[in-house]
């Protein structure tokens, strides 16, 4: 046994993966929004979804999020019991929940994943009541636990969102998400938007939420950089369909496909 | 001995389809084997492809044809064709690079990115940061700046802190592109003490020298590269 041959080379353990996609297309009239997109996802696994504006990555993320029904196709999750759920043929109230407390969505505009008339505490303690949550000093020493956990002085707790920054916004909807305990994230250009030296504390405090937490979560980015940092795998999309897939860097590395040559060899050396 | 490492027939080119399809070969027919405690230095001029070997071992560089075997835990892997979770549990646990430069991370501190891969392991912070500080302090970069992020060191100050990340964790399979380029004697000299101590434990150790000196000190066997042939 101490030579190395092809012949004993192991088999690949079979996993259940947390998502499986299938075939997933969603058309508008005519037009296509995303076509054919099959991919599966694992637990802690994070992917990166990347591509030009128009390419059909938003579209992709909404289907999958069900927050936009495909044309055809078929997304499986694989839920807390074990079981491989379709995620279109689940009742609406059970559909809710999950998405309200297994799953997370970190809009771009904070605004849309704020309600901007209540404290920052109610925004993160929200999701703990949807879960059921009622003890009122409990909820409050989670949102103070989140809000250390994303850098967010406690003492802000009774503020308006709308008093916040852009990147304390950014980071306040992302405590809101993470404290219901969600093993999937989506999230839509997380960093677009915020000048880069807050870009830069964002992505290392995902980074590093990402890993303790051990979520899966599918990220929508044009910025390869952020990609890099943070996702283990790539999709590289255009006109609505995946042309390339694979491990993060060899994608960005060593593109395959003339499209990722072309984006890959754009990026600007800081 | 127990080989660690097997390369089979690997083949690696580039198209570059936005250069008018312009396709080149740069490795072809390398078949070779490493085993616990040797150190095999690739051998051959610049542009023979050696970096590019490294790579495509690393499954950075996807090749065309071929396979590289190495020994992960109780299992045989092929990291050609292998999937990216797999790839990357191999590259935590068992497969260790050290490029020519760092990728600083914004906001780590220096002693962070040099204890992550140990922490990845489920090594618990204090060890992984006392290891940490062992390997900055051998490799002479000054306390004051293990607590900074690694973004605003000097060149060689960045490729120190990436040769200390390297060694961190005791992966059994190495992979050094110029680990010793571009230091001064103090630095290489301490630089060779790791290799040293890595091959003597153990390590299956794949290197590319340049200096003379140094790959006479430290490999084991030569692999002799030579130009692909042009398909």
């Amino acid at each position: 046994m101490s030579r190395l041959d092809l012949a004993d080379v192991s088999p690949i353990a079979e996993e259940a993966p947390l998502l499986d996609v299938q075939g997933l297309t969603k058309l508008y009239g005519g037009r296509v929004g995303c076509e054919d997109v099959s991919f599966q996802l694992w637990p802690g696994e994070v992917l990166g979804v990347v591509g030009e504006s128009g390419s059909g990555k938003t579209t992709l993320l909404n289907c999958l999020a069900a927050r936009l029904e495909p044309t055809s196709g078929t997304i499986h999750y694989r839920m807390r019991d074990g079981e491989m759920a379709d995620i279109f043929a689940l009742s609406e109230p059970r559909r809710r929940l999950l998405t309200r407390t297994d799953w997370g969505f970190v809009h771009q505009n904070p605004r849309d994943g704020l309600r901007l008339s209540v404290s920052a505490g109610a925004n993160v303690g929200e999701r703990l009541m949807a879960v059921g949550a009622r003890h009122y000093g409990a909820i409050r020493a989670a949102a103070t636990d989140w809000l250390d956990k994303v850098e967010i002085e406690t003492q802000r707790i009774d503020d308006l969102p709308r008093d916040f920054s852009g990147g304390m916004q950014q980071r306040l909807q992302i405590a809101r998400n993470l404290v219901s305990n969600p093993r999937l994230v989506f999230m839509d250009e997380p960093t677009g938007g915020l000048d880069v030296s807050v870009q830069a504390r964002l992505l290392d405090l995902l980074r590093g939420l990402v890993r303790d937490l051990g979520l899966a979560a599918v990220i929508v980015t044009h910025d390869l950089g952020v990609a890099r940092l943070l996702a283990h795998r790539l999709m590289v999309m255009r006109g609505g369909e995946v042309v390339e897939s694979g491990l993060t860097d060899q994608v960005l590395d060593d593109p395959q496909h003339p499209y990722t040559q072309l984006l890959a060899s754009a990026i600007l050396q800081a | 001995m127990t080989e660690l490492l097997r390369i089979i027939d690997l083949e690696k080119g580039f198209t570059l389809h936005n250069q008018g399809g312009t396709r080149f070969e740069v490795l072809n027919n390398v078949n070779f084997a490493i085993e616990a405690g040797e150190c095999v230095a690739l051998d051959g001029p610049s542009g023979v492809g050696k970096s590019t070997l490294m790579r495509a071992i690393y499954a950075n560089y996807m090749p065309q044809a071929g396979h590289v075997l190495i020994r992960h835990d109780a299992q045989i892997v092929d990291m050609v064709g292998a999937p990216p979770r797999l790839v990357l549990e191999v590259r935590r646990k068992t497969l260790g690079y050290v490029s020519q430069f760092l990728r600083a991370v914004p906001r780590v501190s220096a002693l962070d990115v040099v204890a992550e891969p140990l922490r990845a392991l489920g090594t618990d912070i204090e060890t992984a940061r006392q290891r940490a500080a062992d390997l900055l302090q051998r490799l002479n970069i000054p306390e004051r700046l293990w607590k900074l992020a690694p973004a605003t060191f000097s060149g060689g100050e960045q490729q120190r802190v990436n040769i200390a990340r390297g060694f961190a964790a005791p992966y059994p399979v190495l992979l050094l592109d110029e680990p010793t380029a571009s230091l001064d004697a103090t630095n290489r000299s301490a630089v060779q003490g790791l290799i040293e101590e890595a091959r003597k434990r153990g390590a299956a150790i794949l290197g590319i020298f340049h200096d003379r000196e140094v790959r006479e000190a430290l490999a084991t066997r030569l692999y002799p590269m030579q130009t692909a042939e042009t398909a």
